[in-house]
C-alpha cells in the first residue's frame, strides 16, 4: 500500500470523479468529496514526510520501467507542492457545502464536485508525474475542469470569463506540447529525468533553446506573469466563492512548480543563469508587482481587487527564480506556498462576506468591521500577510527575496520590493477604510447565519498565515529540502 | 522501405524542412485568427488550427516514408516511431474536448448576451456596470467621488 502511495494521489480523486457523478445525492456527494480530499491530504503528508531526508520515490505505472513507461517522481519539491494543493482542497470542500448552496441551483452541485475532483486530480497529477507529455495532459484535465468551474458564476460575467480563460489556458498549454515536442525530437525521451541528462550532451543547443523559448511562455500565460495575465482577474472574480478560493492558492502555484521543475530539473541551474531569460522575468515580475497593484487599488469589487493582487503576488515568486541564486530560490517556494495560503485565506473570508452580506462590492461592506468584526479582522490579518508584515507568513517570503537580492549584489532590487509593498499597503488600506472608518449604512444586517463548515475552514486559514509567520520550522525547512533537490539535481 | 526514400527522409535541405514550414504557417494562421476576429465562434475555429498545427510537428518527424507499425518480422526493416502517433492521438482527444467545451460555453454566452460577437458582449457588460455604478452613486451620494476606474 505504501509503495503505490505516489499514484493513489491522483487516481483516489479521479475515481472519485465519476463515483459523485453515479450518486448525485447531494450530502453523499459532499461526504465522498471530504474522504477523497481528506486521503489526498493523508498521502501528500506521507508522501512529504518520506521524501525530508532529500530522497526520491520513482513510481512506474503499470510496472514499465522508466524512461519507457511513465514514472512518478515524487521529491521536496512536489511533496510540498502537493501538500499545499490537498490541504487547500480538504478546506475548500468542508467550506463548499454552504457556499454552494446559495450560489449554484441544488441539481448542479454533484456536478460541481464531479469538476473539483477532476481538477483536484489534475493539480496532484502534474506535481506528481515524472513525465513531460503527461504534464501537459494533467494540465488539459485541470484547466477543463477548471473553465467549467468557472463558468458556474452566477453572473453571465462568469461565462465570458471562462470563455477567454479557455483561449488564453490552451494557447499556453499547446506552446508547452511544442515545447515539449522539440525536447522529444532533440533527446528521444518524455522522462523528465532521462530528459536532463540526454540534454547535457547535446551539441545542437538551439532546438533546446527554442524549446525553453516555447514552455516558458506557455508556462507563463498558465502562471499569470505580467503582461499575460488578463484571464486571471475575472476568472477569480466571477467565479463562485469556493472555486475562487480553491483556484486562488492553488492552480497558478502548480503553474509555477511547473516553471521550476523545467528550468532547474531539465535545464539545471548553470545554464539558466547563462541564459537571457533571467533579465526578462526580472523586468515582467517588477512590472507585474507595481502595475497589478496599482490596478488593484482602483477596483470596486473586493475579490477583483484580490485577484489583481494575486497577479502582484506571482511576481514576487518569479522575481525570486529570475534572481536565481539559492535564497531566490528559496524565497520563491516559500512564497509560493505562504501566498496560497494567505490568499486562500482573503477568499475564504471574501465567501463568507458574499454568504452574510449578499456581495462583494466595496461600496456595501462600509462598517463591516462592526457588522462582521471577525472576518474584517481576518481579511485585515491575511492583508497584513501580502504587505509582508512580520508575524504574518508574508514577511518570512519577503524577507528571504530581500536577501536574495541583497546577496546578488543588486540593492536596487530591494529598494523596488519594498516600494511595491507600499502599494500593497494601499490596496489593503482601501478595505480597512471602508470596514473601519466608515459607519455601517442604516439597515444593514447579515442577511444569513453563519454555519460552522463555513467559519473552520476560514479560520484554519487565517491562523496558519499568523502560525507560520511565527514558527517557521515547517514551511522553511521543507523550501530549504526542496531547493537543495532542485539544484542538487542533474 | 528502400534506401532511397530513408535519405530523402532524413535530407536537410529546404524540402526537407517541409512540414516544418506547413506546422509553423498554421500556427501563426490560427493564432492570428484568435487574435484577430471578434466571433467567438470563429476564434474557436483559429484555436482548432493552432491545436491541429501542433500534432503535425509531432507527426512530421516521426513518419517514414515506406515505415510501418514495429513489428517484428524479417519481410520489413523500416519503421514509424509509434509513440508520437500515440501521444498525438491523446493531444487530438484533448482538442475535441477543448473545442466541445468551448462551443458549450459558446452555446451559454448567446443565451445570456444574444450575441457572440465579442465587441457586443463587452459593450453590453460596460453598459450593465455603468447601470450599476449610476444605482450606486444614486443611493450613495457621499460615494461620488471615489474612483471610478
Amino acid at each position: 500500500m505504501m509503495h503505490h502511495l505516489p499514484v493513489l494521489q491522483v487516481v483516489v480523486p479521479l475515481i472519485a470523479a465519476p463515483l459523485a457523478l453515479l450518486l448525485r445525492q447531494r450530502r453523499l456527494v459532499y461526504a465522498l468529496m471530504l474522504l477523497v480530499s481528506g486521503a489526498c491530504l493523508g498521502i501528500s503528508l506521507a508522501l512529504w514526510s518520506a521524501v525530508q531526508d532529500g530522497s526520491v520515490i520513482s513510481y512506474a505505472i503499470g510496472s514499465w520501467p522508466p524512461p519507457w513507461g511513465i514514472e512518478y517522481r515524487i521529491d521536496a519539491l512536489n511533496a510540498f507542492v502537493m501538500v499545499l494543493v490537498s490541504a487547500t482542497a480538504l478546506l475548500t470542500v468542508i467550506f463548499s457545502l454552504h457556499s454552494i448552496e446559495i450560489e449554484l441551483p441544488g441539481h448542479m452541485h454533484y456536478l460541481f464536485y464531479t469538476m473539483f475532483a477532476l481538477c483536484l486530480s489534475g493539480l496532484l497529477g502534474i506535481a506528481a508525474t515524472g513525465d513531460a507529455f503527461n504534464i501537459f495532459v494533467f494540465l488539459e484535465v485541470s484547466s477543463l475542469s477548471t473553465y467549467v468551474l468557472i463558468a458556474m458564476g452566477q453572473q453571465r460575467k462568469a461565462l465570458f470569463a471562462a470563455y477567454r480563460y479557455l483561449i488564453m489556458g490552451t494557447i499556453g498549454a499547446t506552446l508547452i506540447v511544442i515545447g515539449i515536442g522539440m525536447l522529444y525530437l532533440l533527446t528521444g525521451t518524455l522522462n523528465l529525468h532521462d530528459m536532463a541528462t540526454r540534454l547535457d550532451t547535446t551539441q545542437n543547443t538551439r532546438p533546446a533553446l527554442m524549446a525553453l523559448a516555447f514552455i516558458s511562455v506557455g508556462v507563463f500565460l498558465k502562471l499569470a506573469l505580467f503582461p499575460l495575465h488578463q484571464w486571471l482577474p475575472n476568472a477569480y472574480a466571477y467565479a463562485p466563492s469556493t472555486v475562487s478560493v480553491f483556484l486562488a492558492a492553488t492552480a497558478t502555484k502548480v503553474a509555477i512548480y511547473v516553471l521550476l521543475r523545467f528550468y532547474f530539473t531539465l535545464f539545471g541551474q548553470d545554464s539558466f543563469t547563462e541564459l537571457p531569460l533571467r533579465p526578462l522575468i526580472i523586468l515582467l515580475a517588477l512590472s507585474g508587482m507595481f502595475i497589478a497593484s496599482i490596478i488593484a487599488i482602483y477596483q470596486q469589487d473586493l475579490k477583483r481587487l484580490f485577484a489583481f493582487s494575486s497577479v502582484a503576488q506571482v511576481g514576487y515568486i518569479l522575481l525570486g527564480i529570475g534572481i536565481g541564486n539559492a535564497s531566490g530560490l528559496l524565497s520563491a517556494v516559500l512564497h509560493l506556498f505562504n501566498h496560497g495560503i494567505a490568499k486562500g485565506a482573503v477568499f475564504l473570508l471574501l465567501g463568507i462576506v458574499a454568504y452574510a452580506m449578499g456581495s462583494t462590492q466595496l461600496s456595501h461592506l462600509k462598517g463591516l468591521g462592526k457588522t462582521m468584526p471577525w472576518a474584517s479582522a481576518g481579511i485585515v490579518i491575511a492583508g497584513l500577510s501580502l504587505i509582508g508584515v512580520p508575524g504574518t507568513n508574508g514577511f518570512i517570503s519577503k524577507w528571504y527575496l530581500l536577501l536574495a537580492a541583497m546577496e546578488d549584489g543588486q540593492w536596487w532590487l530591494a529598494f523596488l520590493i519594498v516600494s511595491s509593498s507600499l502599494l500593497a499597503i494601499a490596496y489593503v488600506w482601501r478595505f480597512i477604510e471602508i470596514a473601519y472608518l466608515q459607519a455601517p449604512d442604516t439597515g444593514t444586517h447579515l442577511i444569513r447565519r453563519l454555519p460552522l463548515t463555513l467559519v473552520l475552514p476560514a479560520a484554519v486559514m487565517v491562523l496558519a498565515t499568523l502560525y507560520f509567520g511565527i514558527d517557521t520550522r515547517f514551511t522553511v525547512g521543507a523550501a530549504t529540502t526542496a531547493v537543495g533537490v532542485m539544484l542538487g539535481a542533474p | 522501405m528502400d534506401r532511397r526514400t530513408i535519405e530523402n527522409q532524413t535530407d536537410m535541405s529546404a524540402t526537407g524542412y517541409y512540414t516544418y514550414f506547413v506546422t509553423f504557417i498554421l500556427l501563426v494562421a490560427g493564432l492570428f485568427i484568435v487574435v484577430a476576429r471578434g466571433n467567438l465562434i470563429k476564434k474557436l475555429v483559429g484555436l482548432g488550427i493552432f491545436q491541429t498545427s501542433v500534432y503535425l510537428l509531432y507527426i512530421g518527424p516521426a513518419k517514414l516514408i515506406g515505415g510501418t507499425a514495429p513489428i517484428l518480422a524479417t519481410e520489413w526493416q523500416v519503421y514509424s516511431n509509434p509513440l508520437p502517433h500515440v501521444l498525438i492521438l491523446t493531444a487530438i482527444v484533448v482538442g475535441v474536448a477543448t473545442l466541445a467545451l468551448g462551443l458549450a460555453l459558446v452555446v451559454r454566452i448567446r443565451e445570456a448576451y444574444d450575441s457572440i460577437e465579442e465587441e457586443d458582449i463587452l459593450a453590453a457588460d460596460l453598459h450593465a456596470d455603468q447601470l450599476a455604478h449610476a444605482q450606486v452613486t444614486a443611493t450613495h451620494p457621499q460615494q461620488s467621488n471615489r474612483g471610478s476606474a
